[in-house]
């Protein structure tokens, strides 16, 4: 071994080591315990093969958490994706110039906070007692006399969902704005001369422009929905019942709550499957947009 | 000419007031949360969303002494040591891996095994590394979450880092080599000073990661003392169950400094996205 490559292994060792002791093991290990029968608190596992996974695709609770999974992607992408299109074509249109500064900064403040913060947020928000949504709703004409979006099991998983709305169009906005302005302005103006309208602009010219960029942003939203935790777990934990539960919540019960390690190391190999394809996939397209 | 005027002036009305509904529904929620900390219980269920009747200094003060004050300190400690560390491995492997004279057989490789990072996630490896941890005697200690945090952090942060040291001239280093200097002191001397602003930019998104973050920090800790912003609310809630008032207190306190903190370094905020283009 030369000298050089000693010194290039010293700088790369610490990066090396720290990421296979706190990702890596752990992953391989994940696989490898979703085999057995265990307990965090007594010793010894007895080997059960795939049995945890036959169980989990009969389970009706898994399913509906990959229905909850999937509803909030499905959302996500209208109303994160769909509104930070519009809203970043907004503030990149030319008479918004003095004012998009403003606007950005308020859209974007939300994704900043935690989501301790913005959930706990919410949960006040919409609770019927203390905060104010049922008084608005109620202000605009609608029945409240009942309604408690995060305690009714049809209603919870959408409390939750809007939150997160609330919490991430803006954030998307902003990548989307970046994108938009890597366009050449001499796109902008040849359109101009012909004729095109803003709207026409933005079809023709915009769109085609940042395609990869937003179907990566899709791609980002629906792997962050399947990862989905926080929003759940502080919102309803949940439930009421299991009615809103995720995929990471009934993980974190599976395994922390009712002690059945093996089962929950056999929903984290699933949500691995899940995630690790889309990240391929999103790998591949950026890609390809960069050359 | 005069027609289309018209239309054109519909059209940003429009917009504006679209723009401005948008605003209301980000801007009511929070300054519902700054309002209702000043309130007292009564006061909440009977007048949700008008001015308090008395405004309750006291609450604040209470969310305070209560154990706010205490995890705002452990966020910070937490937060400082993983992005030190997460700033200085990240950048020491960036080097690696783009300086000329490091190259190696197999460097791409590498690159390939810590941008594979950015593909997992941590729900993936929780149960493990809640065992590991145990079994390293690290549960319930800061180090419980730090070095989490760095590991998740690292393939984000090589990432961008690593952009950066590829646009910077070689010519640069190759001088500093030619004098005699290590590649240790080429990497302190030359290259760090130039990367300020990718520095700012990645210590900064480590930084919101890390102060938000809380399945971890919930899972692999569960002493108060140790407790972070997003966990120790998660407990304040129990404590204070229908104080109301107090609770909402805590979260506008909770909430400010990472809001003063985007709105004063919003520009290396929005380099560090616009470099990674990935969420977190």
């Amino acid at each position: 071994m030369k000298k050089r490559h000693i010194t290039a292994c010293l700088f790369l060792a610490p990066a090396i080591i720290v990421m296979l002791i706190f990702m890596y093991i752990p992953i391989v290990q994940n696989f490898y315990y979703s085999l057995f029968n265990w307990s965090i608190y007594k010793p010894g596992k007895t080997f059960v093969g795939l049995k945890y996974f036959i169980e989990l695709f009969q389970d009706k609770v898994f399913w509906t958490c990959l229905r909850n999974n999937t509803l909030y992607a499905l959302i996500s992408l209208v109303g994160q994706l769909g509104v930070g299109l519009v809203v970043a074509a907004i503030l990149e249109a030319k008479f918004m110039r003095k004012h998009s500064g403003f606007f950005r900064t308020v859209f974007f403040i939300p994704s900043v906070m935690s989501f301790m913060v913005v959930g706990l947020l919410w949960q006040l928000f919409f609770n019927p007692n203390v905060g104010p949504f049922n008084g608005i709703l109620k202000a605009m004409g609608m029945n409240t006399a009942n309604l408690n979006i995060l305690g009714n099991p049809g209603t919870a998983i959408f409390g939750v969902i809007f939150a997160s709305q609330w919490m991430y169009f803006g954030y998307m906005a902003m990548l989307l704005i970046i994108g938009i302005q890597k366009v050449p302005d001499e796109l902008y103006e040849a359109a101009e001369i012909d004729g095109a309208n803003a709207l026409q602009r933005f079809l023709h010219i915009t769109i085609p422009n940042i395609k990869e960029m937003i179907l990566v942003d899709c791609i980002i939203i629906v792997v962050g929905s399947f990862k989905l935790f926080d929003e759940v777990f502080i919102m309803t934990n949940g439930g009421p019942g299991y009615a809103s539960e995720v995929i990471s919540t009934y993980l974190y019960r599976t395994a922390f709550r009712a002690d059945m390690m093996g089962s929950a190391s056999a929903m984290a190999v699933v949500l691995f499957v899940i995630t690790f394809a889309l990240s391929i996939f999103q790998m591949k397209i950026s890609r390809s947009g960069e050359e | 000419m005069r027609k289309k005027n018209k239309k054109t002036i519909a059209i940003k009305g429009i917009t504006y007031i679209l723009l401005i509904l948008l605003t209301l529904f980000i801007i009511i929620p929070l300054v519902w949360m700054m309002i209702s900390g000043f309130k007292s219980n009564g006061d909440l269920f009977t007048n949700s969303f008008g001015l308090p009747k008395e405004w309750l200094f006291s609450n604040y003060i209470l969310a305070w002494k209560v154990g706010i004050g205490r995890y705002l300190l452990n966020s910070v400690f937490v937060t400082f040591v993983s992005v030190a560390l997460t700033v200085i491995i990240s950048a020491l492997a960036a080097f690696a891996l783009t300086n000329n004279r490091l190259y190696f057989k197999g460097r791409n490789a590498v690159f390939i095994f810590i941008l594979a990072g950015l593909m997992l996630a941590p729900q993936v490896s929780v149960v493990p590394l809640y065992k590991m941890l145990n079994r390293m005697h690290l549960y319930n200690t800061y180090w419980a979450m730090i070095l989490p945090y760095t590991a998740f952090r690292i393939a984000f942060t090589v990432m961008l880092m690593r952009a950066y040291f590829l646009g910077l001239p070689a010519s640069l280093d190759e001088a500093a080599y030619i004098d005699g200097c290590t590649s240790f002191g080429v990497f302190s001397k030359i290259i760090m000073p130039l990367c300020k602003p990718i520095l700012a930019s990645s210590a900064l998104m480590s930084a919101m990661y890390c102060w938000n973050e809380f399945m971890m920090a919930m899972i692999f800790t569960s002493n108060d003392k140790i407790r972070t912003i997003p966990t120790g609310l998660m407990n304040l809630t129990g404590t204070l169950r229908t104080e109301w008032g107090t609770l909402i207190a805590g979260l506008a306190i909770s909430a400010l400094p990472i809001i003063i903190v985007f709105i004063i370094f919003q520009k290396q905020f929005v380099r560090g996205i616009a470099a990674g283009s990935v969420k977190g």
